[in-house]
C-alpha cells in the first residue's frame, strides 16, 4: 500500500451507487455468525466480529486475508446473513416515492406509456444538453407521486391503495402493514429503466438491494479494540452495534427456524430492523438512539461522518498544524507593537530549522549543548542523510561535539525570530499579522496594547494563536509584507487601524490638557518611560528656582520637526472657536482646538482624535511623511509616555463621578414630572378627538410619535441637565470626552434618567391584552406604562422598569446575535467569489483565466490603504504644503460603526415586518 | 432575435449610456488590454441594455456609467447568446 500511494493518480469521476447482497458476500473477507469477539485467553475467535481476516490492528501480526502488518493491511469487509430482510434508514424516502409512484401489483410507474416515453425523451435531451438530470428526477417525482389512491393501474388495472409512511420504517397500505419481504418483492418488479427516471441509475443499483438481506461489517481496522490501562478490553461503539445485530440476527433465526409464535418472530424482526437502523444512523428522528452502557448515545457510521466534528469538516477539510501555539493574551505596554511575547514553555516547544554552517557552527552547537530542556537550546538534530536525533540532556554534549556543517539543528525560539500571530476570527488581512517574539517568563501570549483594534482583541480571556516560520523565504516575505508596522493603515477606510486605546487615550489628555505644570523632575520621570534621550527644551516657567514644563511641551518633544497640522479634536463641540490661550484664557474653552507648528503643540488637547485607533490624525499625518518604522516607533514612545503621564498623576472613576447635587436632581424630577403631564395632556386630546393627526401619520401614530418626542426630550433634558454638573475635572467626562471609553449618554443615564425603553423601535406594547404588564390598567397609554424608565442607574430601576428596560435589552442582544451570523455568511460568499482575484499590472482585475472583472481597479485605480480616508489624496495638506501655511483640516465623515449598525438594524426591522405582513398562501397563488 | 422594448430605458438617469463599438475600436480595446474577447465581461442579448442599442451576439458594448470613485468609469462588455450563457 506505501508504494501504491506514492504514484499519483488522477480521480476522473465519482459514481455512486447500491451495493448488492452478491457484491458484499463477495468482498467478504468471513462471514460473520457469532456475537462473540474474544476467547478467555484473548485470541480472537473465528467468523466473529474480530475475526483475524478482517484485518489486523496489533503490532507483530500478520493479516490473514492479505498477510500484511499494521498500517499497510487497509482491512477487510465481512458479511452477517440477515435472518429477514430489513429497510436501509438511508434509503426511505427513496423506497416511498417508488412505493407511491408504482403500481402495486405489476410495479410499473402509474403513468400512461406515452408519458414514460416523454420522461425518457425529456431525461436524454437534458442529458445532451449537460443539465442537471436531478432537477428532471425532482419534478418527475413531484407529479408522479401524487395521491393515487383509488386509481386503476393503466398496465395491469389493479386498483392503487395510498401508501402511508410512519418513521423510522413502518409502511403502510391503508392501514395494513407493509413488510420488508413485502417492499422487496414490490421493488423486486419495477422496471430498470422506470427507477431511472425515479433517480436510481440502473447500471450500479437495484431498488430491492434498498432493503438489506445481507449486512455488510465493516473491518476491524476502522473500528479498534483499544486495551485500557487496567488491561480490560474497550470496544469502539460500532463493535457494540454489530454485536447487538448479530445477536439478535441469531434470535430471530432460532425462533423462526423452530415454528415459534408469528408474533414473537415480529417482535424480533422489529427489534433487528431497530439495530441495524440505529447501526447505520444512531440520529435518525422516531426512534430512540442506542445508548452506551454509561448512558452516552453510540456514535455509529453516519455520526462518523455528520456535522462540525464530523469525518469531512474535522479531518478532512481541517487540518491541524505543527510549529504553533494557542494560550490566552495579555497586554504589555512596555514591548513594541511589532513584538509578541512568548512564554518560555511554548519557546522550548516551538523550533526553527538552523542549516549548520562553517560560520554558524559555534552559535549552533551552544544551542545543542543547552539540550531540549534550558532554554536557547535544540530540540532535533538532522544528519545530512536526513536522519533525526533527538537531543536528550544525556546525548546533548555529544551531539553537539558531533555537529559539522551540512547538518540542520531544531534551535529554540530566541527574541527577534519572526512568527505570525492571529486572531479569529480572521475577518481582514490585519487578523494575521507578523511579529518579532520576545521571550518572557509566565504562560500568555504578551501584546501591546495599540495592536489590538487590528485584531478586535481584549484582554477577558482571548486566546491567540502563533505559527512559526520554517523557511528564509517565508520569514523574508512575513517581515516585508506582514509584520504589524505595515499594517497601521487600514485599507478598509485609509487611516491608521493601530493606535492607542483607552487609558492612552485619557493619558494623552491628562497630560496635555490646558497648561498643566510637571516640575523638571516630574517632566524627566515620565519622559524616561517613553525611553525619551534628548535635550530638554526651555522651561515654560521657572518658580522658586525649579524649571515647570508644560505637558504640551512634553508631548511636542516626541513629534517630528515638520509636523504641522491644525483640526478640531472630539471633545471641541464648536464650529468656530478659536485656539485656547493660556495668557488670556480666551479661545475654545474645551482646548479642543489643536494646533501644531513645526513639531510644537501649541494648543488643544491630544484625545482619540489625535492619537487613538482608527481616527489618529497625528499617526495618520506622520506615517505618510516619515513611513512605517518612524511611526511604529512614534506609536510605541507615545502610548508609553501618555501611560507615563498618567501613572504620574493618577486616574480612577467610581460611582461617585456621576453624582450631582440635590438642587439639579429636582430640576431634572420638575422635567420629567413635566413630560409626564405633558403626556397625560395628549392622551386627553387623542380620547377626546382634539389630537391633530400628523401629516401621512394615523391618530394612534400621532399620538404615539409626539409621547416619544415629549420623553425623548425630557431624557435629552436630563442629560443635559447632569452634564451641567459633570465638569471636564471629572474623570468619567474625561473618559467619555476623550474618546477613551464611554459616552455622555451613558453617564446622563448613570446620573440622571435612564429613558424610554423600545422594541422594534416603539414604546413596548406587546404583554398581556390591552396592558404590557398586570400593574397597569387595561389601555393606560402613559409613560409608565409604556416602558418609560425614569430612574437612573445609579438610583435603581423600579421592578416594572427593570422588565421594560430587559426587553429592550434582550432586542440589542438578538440583534447583535442575528448580525454576526448573517454578515458571517455573506463575508464568507464574498471571500469565495473574490479569493482569486487580482490586480494585474495594468490596473485591471482579472480572475485566474484572465477574464477582466474590473477594467480599473475600483474604477479609479486607487489602492484604500493609500488613499486619504477613501480620497485620493489629500488637497488640504497639499495646499498647506505648498503655500507653508496650515490650513484647517476639512472634517473627516467619522467611521461611525455604530451607526451602521442601527442602519442595519433599522433594514432588518422593515425586511422582518413586510415578511410578517406577508401571507404564505399568497406566495402559492403568485406562482 | 429577442423584441426591443416599445421605450428606450437608455433615457432613464439610472441607466448608463451603452454603444456598440465599432470594429476598429474593438481591436484597439483588445489591444491595449491583451485579451481575447473572451476574456471581457459578458451581457446578454436579452438584457434591456443591450435591446435598446439593438446589439447582437458577438458585438462589443461600451459602457459609461457614473462612479463614486472616479466620476466616470468605462466598461466593456461582449453581446451574448442569452440561451449560451
Ligand atoms: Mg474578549
Ligand atoms: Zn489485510
Ligand atoms: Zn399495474
Ligand atoms: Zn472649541
Amino acid at each position: 500500500m506505501r508504494n501504491v500511494a506514492s504514484t499519483p493518480k488522477k480521480i476522473g469521476d465519482i459514481q455512486f451507487g447500491l451495493l448488492g447482497p452478491q457484491e458484499i458476500r463477495s468482498m467478504s473477507a468471513t462471514k460473520i455468525i457469532t456475537a462473540d469477539t474474544y476467547d478467555d485467553d484473548g485470541f480472537p475467535i473465528e467468523m466473529g466480529l474480530m475475526d483475524p481476516r478482517l484485518g489486523v490492528i496489533e503490532p507483530g501480526l500478520r493479516c490473514k486475508t492479505c498477510g500484511n502488518t499494521v498500517g499497510d493491511c487497509p482491512g477487510h469487509f465481512g458479511h452477517i446473513d440477515l435472518a429477514m430482510p430489513v429497510i436501509h434508514v438511508g434509503y426511505n424516502w427513496m423506497i416511498r416515492n417508488i412505493l407511491r409512484s408504482t403500481c402495486r401489483n405489476c410495479g410499473r410507474m402509474l403513468a400512461t406509456d406515452s408519458e414514460i416515453e416523454d420522461y425518457h425523451a425529456t431525461m436524454e435531451e437534458w442529458r445532451t444538453q449537460n443539465r442537471d438530470v436531478w432537477e428532471l428526477i425532482k419534478k418527475t417525482i413531484k407529479k408522479e407521486t401524487r395521491g393515487k389512491s383509488g386509481h386503476e393501474c393503466v398496465h395491469c388495472g389493479e386498483i392503487q391503495k395510498k401508501v402511508e409512511f410512519d418513521k423510522p420504517s413502518t409502511y403502510r397500505e391503508e392501514g395494513h402493514k407493509l413488510t420488508p419481504v413485502d417492499i422487496r418483492e414490490w421493488l423486486e418488479r419495477v422496471r430498470p429503466e422506470e427507477a431511472e427516471l425515479l433517480g436510481l441509475n440502473p447500471d450500479v443499483a437495484k431498488p430491492e438491494w434498498m432493503v438489506l438481506t445481507v449486512m455488510p461489517v465493516p473491518p476491524v481496522t476502522m473500528r479498534p479494540s483499544i486495551t485500557l490501562e487496567s488491561g480490560e478490553r474497550s470496544e469502539d461503539d460500532l463493535t457494540h452495534k454489530l454485536v447487538d445485530v448479530l445477536r439478535i440476527n441469531q434470535r430471530l433465526q432460532e425462533n423462526r427456524d423452530a415454528g415459534a409464535p408469528q408474533l414473537i418472530v415480529e417482535d424480533l424482526w422489529e427489534l433487528l430492523q431497530y439495530h441495524i437502523t440505529t447501526c447505520i444512523d444512531n440520529e435518525s428522528s422516531g426512534i430512540p438512539p442506542a445508548r452506551h452502557r454509561s448512558g452516552r448515545p453510540l456514535k455509529t457510521l453516519s455520526q462518523r461522518l455528520k456535522g462540525k466534528e464530523g469525518r469531512f469538516r474535522q479531518n478532512l477539510s481541517g487540518k491541524r498544524v505543527n510549529f504553533s501555539a494557542r494560550t490566552v493574551i495579555s497586554p504589555d505596554p512596555n514591548i513594541s507593537i511589532n513584538d509578541v511575547g512568548v512564554p518560555e514553555a511554548s519557546a522550548l516547544e516551538l523550533t526553527v530549522p538552523l542549516n549548520v554552517t562553517p560560520y554558524n557552527i559555534d552559535v549552533a552547537r551552544e544551542f545543542v549543548k543547552n539540550g531540549p530542556k534550558e532554554h536557547p537550546g535544540a530540540n532535533y538534530v538532522v544528519r545530512p542523510d536526513g536522519r533525526r536525533l533527538k537531543v536528550t540532556e544525556l546525548n546533548a554534549e555529544n551531539l553537539a561535539l558531533r555537529l559539522e556543517p551540512g547538518y540542520t539543528i531544531e534551535r529554540h525560539l530566541v527574541d527577534g525570530d519572526i512568527v505570525l500571530f492571529n486572531r479569529q476570527p480572521s475577518l481582514h488581512r490585519m487578523s494575521i499579522m507578523a511579529h518579532e517574539v520576545r521571550v518572557m517568563p509566565a504562560k500568555t501570549f504578551r501584546i501591546n496594547l495599540s495592536v489590538c483594534p487590528p485584531y478586535n482583541a481584549d484582554f477577558d480571556g482571548d486566546e491567540m494563536n502563533l505559527h512559526v516560520l520554517q523557511s528564509e523565504e517565508a520569514r523574508a516575505e512575513a517581515k516585508i509584507l506582514m509584520r504589524v508596522q505595515e499594517h497601521i493603515l487600514s485599507p478598509r477606510f485609509g487611516g491608521p487601524i493601530v493606535g492607542g486605546i483607552h487609558d492612552e487615550v485619557s493619558g494623552g489628555f491628562v497630560l496635555t490638557h490646558k497648561h498643566k505644570h510637571y516640575a523638571k523632575k516630574e517632566a524627566l520621570d515620565i519622559l524616561s518611560r517613553a525611553r525619551f534621550q534628548s535635550e530638554l527644551p526651555e522651561p515654560d516657567k521657572v518658580e522658586d528656582g525649579t524649571e515647570y514644563f508644560t505637558g504640551k511641551q512634553i508631548f511636542s518633544l516626541l513629534l517630528p520637526s515638520d509636523l504641522n497640522l491644525k483640526y478640531r479634536s472630539e471633545i471641541c463641540p464648536h464650529k468656530d472657536c478659536d485656539p485656547w490661550d493660556p495668557e488670556t484664557g480666551e479661545g475654545c474653552e474645551f482646548d479642543g482646538y489643536v494646533v501644531v507648528e513645526d513639531g510644537e503643540l501649541v494648543a488643544g488637547t491630544i484625545d482619540e482624535k489625535s492619537i487613538g485607533a482608527f481616527q489618529g490624525e497625528f499617526i495618520n499625518r506622520i506615517i505618510r511623511r516619515h513611513g512605517a518604522s518612524f511611526t511604529r516607533e512614534f506609536i510605541d514612545r507615545m502610548t508609553r509616555l501618555v501611560l507615563g503621564a498618567i501613572m504620574h498623576d493618577g486616574f480612577s472613576t467610581a460611582i461617585d463621578d456621576e453624582d450631582i447635587p440635590a438642587q439639579a436632581q429636582q430640576q431634572i424630577d420638575d422635567n420629567v414630572q413635566e413630560a409626564r403631564d405633558n403626556v397625560e395632556d395628549l392622551i386627553r386630546q387623542f380620547e377626546e378627538g382634539e389630537l391633530e393627526q400628523m401629516p401621512g401619520r394615523g391618530l394612534e401614530e400621532t399620538l404615539e410619535l409626539k409621547i416619544m418626542q415629549e420623553l425623548g426630550e425630557a431624557r435629552d433634558q436630563a442629560g443635559k441637565i447632569a452634564g451641567e454638573h459633570l465638569g471636564m475635572e471629572n474623570p468619567s467626562v474625561i473618559m467619555a470626552r476623550s474618546g477613551a471609553r464611554g459616552s455622555m449618554l451613558n453617564l446622563s443615564q448613570m446620573a440622571g434618567v435612564v429613558g424610554q425603553q423600545a422594541v422594534r423601535g416603539e414604546r413596548i406594547t406587546r404583554g398581556y391584552e390591552d396592558r404590557t404588564l398586570s400593574h397597569f390598567e387595561r389601555g393606560d397609554l402613559g409613560a409608565d406604562a409604556k416602558g418609560f424608565v425614569e430612574s437612573s442607574y445609579k438610583d435603581g430601576l423600579s421592578p416594572t422598569e427593570f422588565f421594560f428596560h430587559s426587553m429592550g435589552g434582550r432586542e440589542g442582544l438578538v440583534d447583535t446575535a442575528v448580525r454576526t451570523a448573517r454578515s458571517g455568511y455573506m463575508q464568507r460568499r464574498l471571500i469565495n467569489a473574490l479569493e482569486d482575484l487580482r490586480v494585474e499590472y495594468d490596473g485591471t482585475v482579472r480572475n485566474t483565466v484572465g477574464t477582466v472583472i474590473q477594467f480599473m481597479y475600483g474604477e479609479d485605480g486607487i489602492d484604500p490603504t493609500k488613499s486619504h480616508r477613501g480620497k485620493p489624496v489629500n488637497v488640504t495638506q497639499i495646499v498647506s504644503d505648498v503655500v507653508g501655511e496650515t490650513a484647517e483640516d476639512e472634517p473627516v465623515e467619522q467611521v461611525d460603526e455604530d451607526a451602521y449598525d442601527s442602519q442595519d438594524a433599522e433594514l432588518m426591522r422593515s425586511l422582518q415586518d413586510e415578511m410578517d405582513i406577508q401571507n404564505p398562501d399568497d406566495f402559492e397563488g403568485a406562482e | 432575435m429577442p423584441k426591443p422594448f416599445k421605450f428606450d430605458v437608455l433615457k432613464h438617469e439610472f441607466v448608463p449610456r451603452h454603444e456598440i463599438m465599432s470594429e476598429e475600436e474593438v481591436e484597439e480595446l483588445q489591444e491595449e488590454y491583451d485579451i481575447s474577447k473572451e476574456q471581457l465581461p459578458r451581457i446578454l442579448n436579452t438584457d434591456p441594455g443591450a435591446l435598446s442599442v439593438r446589439a447582437r451576439p458577438g458585438d462589443v458594448l461600451r459602457i459609461t456609467r457614473k462612479s463614486d470613485t472616479a466620476g466616470q468609469a468605462t466598461a466593456y462588455r461582449l453581446c451574448v447568446e442569452a440561451s449560451d450563457a
